[in-house]
């Protein structure tokens, strides 16, 4: 009996969101708390030969300055490498930066004041002087032996690299009657979030214990790192991750500031706030991407994929991020290669090179994106090459849906997916035919419009082979309190988090189901250590496959506790009972029985009227760790129709359209949201954003003035429809979706502007695709076109 | 970003406003909207140790059409522009540059008179009085004065105001009947400075062109007036023909810098599309 399993909820904490109720780390204010403000290296790299506070230090409001020998010895570096990553290297990581800066925005020095104003007037007058050096800024070259380094730490800038390979990939290219290739650039991208990063850190030296109210995904990941890096007892640490405007991957990395505010509260014995302005945030939140990728792709004269081949050479910062590597994002892409298709053979190549800018690191659509707009890029290429047409090539190549399971080339195992019936469930939303006819007709009054599809397999509900494997202290596992009040009600604490996704709906949409109640009577407690049970919490789409099972099989303890209960009360064999409707009903008949209310009220304030032996307890703790498949693997596929303006170089984006198979879907109001957003993610960086750097290292378009982050106006309808394939690792079936919509939208839209742009023999292979680089697509095509 | 300590000061009359101005020498900024100096003070670029708040200054407010111009109040909110009907009427170019500046909530504040005294070369309304060829009325302590549009905005963020005076109003000349006008631009996303813009009117005498007005921004320091392209219409009908020849003697009129993100003969490659649609736009207007 499903209830509110399949329901489409609104999102409990919207309303307080939307009345000013939020509670959001930015608001917090304790008493006695300082604000920090760090001075930043202007050059991106360099050695710094002095730092002079003096001025500083005597102006209004200020407390004290940190330099790195005030902090850093307070807190054990930290080192971005996994053991599972063979090979890599990282040098430590400081709060401060000691001798050597290493990108423009690195801090040097912490101010701590009464205001944040007072801090940054401060800040004004700290006196860093930097002997400036060469940074390391540029492509490919950076590996070759003898290039100048980026950290001298570093014995080289390589970070990390990997070869995958099938053993007959070379006789395929051999034997393919065709072999088309490409080569892309994935520009940088970063995050953005409503509410940037934040932190108030709270030492009570009476106590020993350590608060850090942090605007965070992975509160019990931050809890183990400051007990570690700080050495306090894991129990005398709690990190409390109240209300989080948006993280997308962005708010789970370990960065210098928040480290700073942590030790400056350990020397302080106050609390210390440290919030980003925006302008920060570009030059010090994890960046995305950054990607030079070659691209080879066999297809066989009837249009059958037989290989790829890939290099991919993804440019980080100066070390790698901390505790997840800046190489998963490398190695996501080089696995995610062709993944949608039967191509038995492949070799992928991952270089990782340190450069002086900031970190990139994990953020939503880990390596997808890229998998993804270069394998559907080498697709539509073969599809001209054997004169298919994108649907008829994907239908020959796509993973039949009775073909599983089913290892792709590069070793992903695929439980059970869906790409044909997604193919043709795009095929009739998008209709193509028509849309062909249209195009030729608005080609006639000089209108270029064009369409492109790109599939898509997600990872999601991973297990402990993504971080754990390596030697990460991060948790593949999530674990949930249920009880019973005594009125009835029901309260679930659970170690998944709430960023805006509606976690916490979903979850009492799925606890309300095991319990027979509305999901109005399940209060749900997240984000704080102390008060919910360690767990994973949310990165990698893991919040309803893996906290949703976790939830589900919690409930259904407290639902046995309650039955055994019950039937001690009315005298009857639990098993003839169970619930519906807020109380305990007669399994058969579903005749009342007994209400839940009354339960708790001699459970709670009459157990000497319970026989004796019976069990009063209405609390069940329980934890979860993914079974099975080392991922729940989704699918899905999107379309995506342009308009190219061929005088100006703009597009219009008409419309939008996803197929996606999460599995079993909780709350279809909430998974549509997150896919709509994820296109908006995934089209954002496709046409507008990008971190734009000169030679010299510095971000030159390091604000909201000039860094384009998409805006509804600009955005197209986005059309859903889902096919439902549940994971049967699981009682609940759920698999991740947050990352679905970001996956393929850049793909799809850049196989739709070279569509568009095909009767000019124009193409481009190069995101964010702006005005000024489809206008240059466009001479250089009129150039080779008139070429003699 | 915080703003650095400054002292606010509300002026009630002109007088009042000079005198707060000239006891701190080179270091007040009269405040209108406040939706440029308050940004640039949060990010530190500039830091005035006083604000003179000049809103409540009775003769910067109203929109009113006099004999031969309609006189548009400093303080008068993009807001107010984009829906006042005699600004409609009277000086159309303004109405429709409104909706491409920025976003509400900005048009809500933002004034008419500290975006011209702003005087941001990607601004819309610098190049919408250029065409309109209005004129902006001064005061200050030698007097009131009128500068025509043309002899206004001189360099970046320079304009023909000298320390210490107040941008009052806007004078736009009543158009005739038969004259027509457009506003364009191009954009990245909406609400964006544009990569270029154009407002242009012109006057039409049995379909030839008698007159025309055209003035450009975001293709240098100041709004700029296409000269040329404007002599390449005069006494010819609007046709195809006479479009090329004035999309053609652009390159006279324009010298956009250089930008790494935006090279020149792009942003003047724009211009002359964005030339072609503007004056087409205009044939096509009832």
């Amino acid at each position: 009996m499903t209830l509110h399993i399949g329901q489409p909820q609104r999102r409990e904490n919207a309303r307080r969101h939307l009345a000013g109720r939020g509670r959001f780390v930015s608001d917090l204010a304790l008493p006695r708390m300082l604000h920090a403000v760090f001075v930043r290296s202007p050059m991106a790299k360099g050695r710094i030969l002095d730092i002079d506070t003096e001025a500083a230090s005597l102006c209004p409001g200020v407390l004290r300055i940190f330099t790195a020998a005030d902090l850093n010895p307070r807190c054990q570096p930290w080192v971005g490498t996994l053991d599972h990553f063979a090979g890599m290297q990282s040098p430590p990581m400081n709060i401060l930066a000691e001798d050597e800066v290493l990108w423009a925005g690195h801090p040097v020095a912490m101010i701590l004041a009464h205001s944040r104003a007072e801090a940054e007037d401060a800040a004004d007058q700290v006196l860093v002087d930097i002997e400036d050096a060469e940074p390391v800024t540029g492509g490919a070259p950076v590996l070759l032996p003898g290039a100048p380094r980026a950290n001298e730490a570093a014995d080289s800038n390589l970070c990390y690299e990997t070869l995958l390979e099938t053993p007959d990939v070379d006789r395929a290219f051999a034997e393919a009657a065709h072999v088309v290739e490409a080569a892309f650039t994935f520009g940088r991208h970063t995050a953005v979030t409503l509410e940037p990063r934040a932190v108030v850190a709270d030492y009570d030296p009476a106590s020993g214990a350590l608060t850090v109210h942090h605007g965070t995904q992975t509160p019990y990941q931050f809890q183990d790192v400051y007990a570690r890096h700080f050495g306090l007892p894991e129990g005398k640490v709690r990190v409390i991750a109240p209300d989080v405007g948006g993280s997308f991957g962005m708010k789970l990395h370990v960065y210098n500031e928040e480290m700073g505010a942590v030790a400056a509260s350990l020397i302080l014995g106050r609390p210390v706030r440290y919030v980003a302005d925006r302008l920060e945030s570009f030059v010090s939140d994890i960046h995305a991407r950054d990607h030079d990728v070659h691209g080879r792709m066999a297809v066989a004269a009837d249009g059958t994929i037989l290989a790829m081949e890939v290099d991919d050479l993804t440019r980080i910062g100066a070390v790698s991020a901390y505790p997840r590597t800046s190489a998963a994002e490398g190695n996501q892409v080089i696995r995610l290669m062709g993944a949608p298709y039967r191509m038995p053979d492949y070799r992928g190549k991952l270089s990782v090179a340190f450069q002086n800018k900031v970190q990139t690191s994990q953020y939503r659509a880990v390596g997808h994106p890229i998998a993804c707009a270069v394998t559907e890029a080498l697709v539509e290429r073969a599809a001209e090459a054997t004169g298919c047409d994108p649907f008829e090539i994907r239908a020959r190549n796509l993973i039949a849906d009775d073909a599983y399971p089913h290892v792709s080339a590069t070793g992903y195992q695929f439980e059970k997916l869906s790409h044909q019936a997604c193919l043709a469930r795009l095929r009739e939303m998008m209709d193509p035919d028509a849309l062909r006819v249209e195009q030729a007709a608005l080609r006639t009054r000089g209108i270029y419009r064009g369409f492109g599809i790109a599939s898509f397999v997600e990872i999601t509900n991973p297990g402990a082979t993504f971080y754990g494997i390596g030697g990460a202290r991060i948790s593949a596992q999530d674990g949930a309190v249920v009880r019973m009040l005594p009125s009835g009600d029901i309260h679930c604490a659970i170690s998944v988090t709430e960023q805006g996704q509606g976690t916490e709906t979903i979850i009492a949409q799925v606890v309300a189901d095991q319990l027979g109640v509305a999901p109005e009577r399940v209060s749900v407690t997240t984000g704080d250590t102390a008060t919910t049970p360690s767990g994973g919490a949310n990165w990698a789409c893991r919040g309803a496959g893996i906290g949703g099972e976790t939830a589900l099989r919690a409930g259904r303890q407290l639902r046995d506790r309650i039955l055994t209960l019950a039937g001690a009360l009315v005298q009857a064999d639990p098993a003839t009972l169970r619930l519906a409707g807020g109380a305990v009903v007669d399994a058969a008949s579903g005749a009342p029985r007994i209400a839940l209310e009354e339960i708790g009220r001699i459970a709670t304030y009459r157990p000497d009227t319970l026989p004796h032996g019976v069990d009063h307890s209405l609390t069940v703790a329980h934890h979860f760790a993914p079974v099975g498949y080392p991922f729940d693997f989704t699918n899905g596929i999107q379309g995506s129709l342009v308009e190219v303006d061929t005088e100006t170089g703009l597009v219009k984006l008409l419309k939008h359209w996803v197929v996606e198979d999460c599995g079993r879907i909780i709350n279809p109001l909430l998974v549509d949201e997150q896919i709509r957003g994820g296109v908006v993610q995934g089209l954002g960086p496709a046409f507008f954003e990008e971190c734009q750097y000169d030679v010299d290292g510095q971000l030159t378009n390091g604000s909201l003035a000039d860094y384009l982050v998409p805006m509804a106006v600009e955005m197209p309808d986005i059309e859903i429809a889902h096919i439902e394939t549940p994971t049967q690792d699981t009682i609940l079936g759920a698999k991740g979706v947050g990352e679905a919509g970001t996956a393929a939208a850049g793909a799809a839209a850049m196989n739709a502007v070279n569509d568009a742009l095909r009767p000019f023999g124009a193409c481009l292979t190069q995101t964010p695709m702006t005005p000024l680089r489809i206008l240059d697509a466009l001479d250089a095509a009129l150039k080779e076109r008139t070429a003699p | 970003m915080k703003l650095p300590a400054f002292e606010y000061l509300r002026a009630r009359s002109p007088e009042e406003a000079w005198q707060l101005h000239s006891e701190v020498e080179g270091d007040a900024v009269y405040l209108s909207g406040g939706h440029s100096v308050v940004p640039s003070m949060a990010l530190r670029l500039q830091a005035p140790s006083r604000l003179i708040d000049i809103s409540g200054i009775a003769d910067l407010h109203g929109v009113v059409a006099q004999d031969n111009a309609l006189r548009i109040g400093a303080m008068t909110r993009h807001a107010e522009v984009m829906d006042n009907p005699l600004v409609a009427r009277h000086a159309p170019l303004l109405a429709l540059a409104a909706p491409h500046v920025a976003h509400p909530a900005i048009r809500n504040r933002g004034t008419l008179g500290g975006n011209l005294a702003l005087a941001d070369p990607a601004s819309e309304f610098p190049a919408a009085v250029l065409a309109l060829r209005a004129e902006i009325e001064i005061i200050g302590p030698e007097g009131s004065r009128h500068v025509p549009a043309d002899e206004f905005f001189l360099d970046l963020y320079e304009t023909a105001l000298a320390p210490g005076e107040i941008l009052t109003a806007v004078h736009v000349p009543l158009p005739p009947a038969s004259r027509v006008f457009a506003f364009d631009e191009i954009a990245r996303r909406r609400g964006d400075y544009a990569m270029v813009g154009a407002a242009a009117q012109a006057d039409l005498e049995k379909g030839m062109i008698v007159d025309a007005s055209i003035a450009f921004f975001s293709v240098g320091f100041t709004p700029v007036r296409a000269k040329a392209a404007q002599a390449a219409l005069i006494g010819a009908p609007l046709s195809r023909e006479s479009v090329a020849r004035a999309q053609a003697s652009l390159a006279e009129d324009l010298d956009p810098p250089d930008d790494p993100g935006f090279p020149a003969h792009r942003r003047l490659q724009l211009a002359r599309v964005l030339l072609g649609r503007v004056l087409n736009q205009m044939e096509t207007r009832p």
